[in-house]
């Protein structure tokens, strides 16, 4: 029985062992790395209907979940389990009382604090030596700090949260490191709120507004549930859009012709972004579900009990609404990707993602048009020890 | 055509106003979608396929 996860051959498409389950059947039965079986579904309308249908529970206490890295993390997790984790009708009350906060008008509203954002990074860039690291001058500090000041968590204690939430989301850290590093960031975020509570004006941004709202509704402050608010959109905030810079600046670099287009027509960064998203499909470890009714899918019969893993990297390379799928083609209308998910799990901070990505795109080609890779392609360092796809490093230099 | 949303189904992930932001907004307080226009005709309506096929929450639908 092949074993999950595996590792991509080449950035640009699935892991081959993933293509391979595809040919062999609409579900194929897989081995995860806790010993347990899933089925894996690889079609785009399959993983799709899994995703959407309700009787597949994304609740990851119940023990055949299956869990992508050797450990079962929710058997050491604090007992509050985050949006992720939870099933309606628990889900729809934490998703709704948060889903204001991102909007598109909002994040509309929030675009000149981003830009600058950007700006003063690609300004500290051209200012300093090079070649770069570009993860560390820019795609990483710019989530960072959009995020922690949309939650209201100084970006002062930037350095002690992306080291957590990158051993979070890493394979190689044993359960004691991982348990060690969601601690104290549970911790942190703790204190965090409760002094945001006992303060006379809670702050004008989301946690303090959730602080309020739950004030003036209960009388008091959910603090469990405001901890797991915050441990997911810090570590979610970091981690994704990070590697999306990353990997979707390291595309445009090794294919001229693509950035030429982009450099030519601004207006279609937003149908790159989509396309880079598409391509990438960095997340697809949180498209982990288990049936809780026999349920007829993908041509099998899944019976109350099973685990599913949706691999959405094979859906969105899946030929038959994707032709050529490993060809990154900004006209090729990607927009049903399923990078986010689909159903009701669908990321939350998508829209502030593709409005990071998009100023990232648009301002590194406008300013920095003499940029390029400072090592050769074969040598960048991919994150195949993680759950979320992307680059530990990507040096760049600039003309 | 009439465009109907189950704003019960909808998750906010804003799909439908990034389609159309003519046919489509979000609640400010909730983010669950608004219909702007519920009989949309022509481009519009092109728009509100291409909204119900990509909404995740599935709570979108058109009757006749
Ligand atoms: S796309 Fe669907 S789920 Fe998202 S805001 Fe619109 S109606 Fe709601």
């Amino acid at each position: 029985m092949p074993t999950l996860p595996a590792v991509r051959s080449c950035p640009f498409a699935p892991p081959d062992e993933y293509l391979r389950l595809r040919d062999a059947g609409r579900a194929v039965r897989v081995r995860m790395p806790t010993g347990s079986t899933a089925w894996a579904l690889t079609r785009h309308a399959d993983v799709r209907a899994v995703l959407g249908d309700p009787r597949f529970s994304s609740d990851r206490r119940l023990p055949q979940y299956p869990f992508f890295a050797p450990t079962q993390p929710s058997a050491h997790a604090p007992a509050r389990i985050s949006l992720i984790g939870m099933d309606p009708p628990e889900h729809s009350r934490a998703r709704r009382a948060v889903v204001g906060e991102f909007t598109v008008k909002r994040l509309e509203a929030l675009q000149p604090r981003v830009q600058q954002i950007v700006d003063e990074h690609v300004d500290r860039m051209l200012a300093g030596p090079r070649p770069v690291d570009l993860v560390e001058a820019l795609a990483l500090p710019v989530p960072s700090m959009v995020i922690c000041e949309l939650l209201g968590v100084p970006y002062a204690d930037h350095d002690f949260f992306q080291t957590r939430s990158g051993l979070l989301l890493s394979r190689v850290p044993t359960v004691e490191e991982r348990n060690q590093a969601r601690g104290e960031l549970w911790g942190y975020l703790g204190r965090l709120i409760d002094a945001k509570a006992a303060a006379e004006d809670p702050g004008d941004d989301l946690m303090g507004r959730q602080i309020a709202r739950q004030k003036a509704e209960s009388g008091g402050v959910d603090r469990e549930a405001l901890i797991a608010l915050g441990f997911l959109l810090l570590v979610a905030g970091h981690e994704t859009t990070a590697n999306m810079i990353s990997l979707g600046v390291m595309a445009l670099l090794s294919r001229p012709d693509q950035l030429a287009a982009l450099r030519a027509d601004p207006s279609r960064t937003p149908a790159a972004v989509e396309e880079m998203l598409r391509i990438f499909t960095i997340a697809e470890f949180v498209n982990a579900r288990v049936a809780t009714e026999d349920v007829e899918l993908a041509g099998v019969l899944i019976r109350e009990g099973e685990g599913v893993v949706a691999l959405s990297s094979v859906a969105d390379h899946d030929p038959e609404v994707f032709p050529e799928p490993a060809a990154l083609d900004f006209d090729r209308g990607a927009r049903h990707h399923l990078a986010f998910g689909f159903g009701i799990h669908q990321c939350l901070g998508q829209n502030l993602a593709r409005q990071e990505l998009r100023t990232v795109f648009d301002t590194l080609i406008r300013r920095v048009p003499g940029l390029r890779l400072a090592v050769d392609p074969d040598e960048l360092p991919y994150k195949d020890d993680a759950h979320v796809y992307g680059l530990h490093e990507l040096p760049v230099t600039w003309d | 055509m009439r465009l109907i949303a189950d704003t019960s189904r909808c998750v906010g992930a804003g799909q439908c106003v990034l389609t159309d932001p003519d046919l489509f907004d979000q609640d400010e307080e909730d983010g669950t979608v608004l219909v702007l226009d519920g009989e949309p005709a022509g481009e519009r309506l092109e728009h509100a396929h291409e909204a119900v096929r990509l909404c995740p929450g599935q709570a979108l639908s058109l009757a006749e």
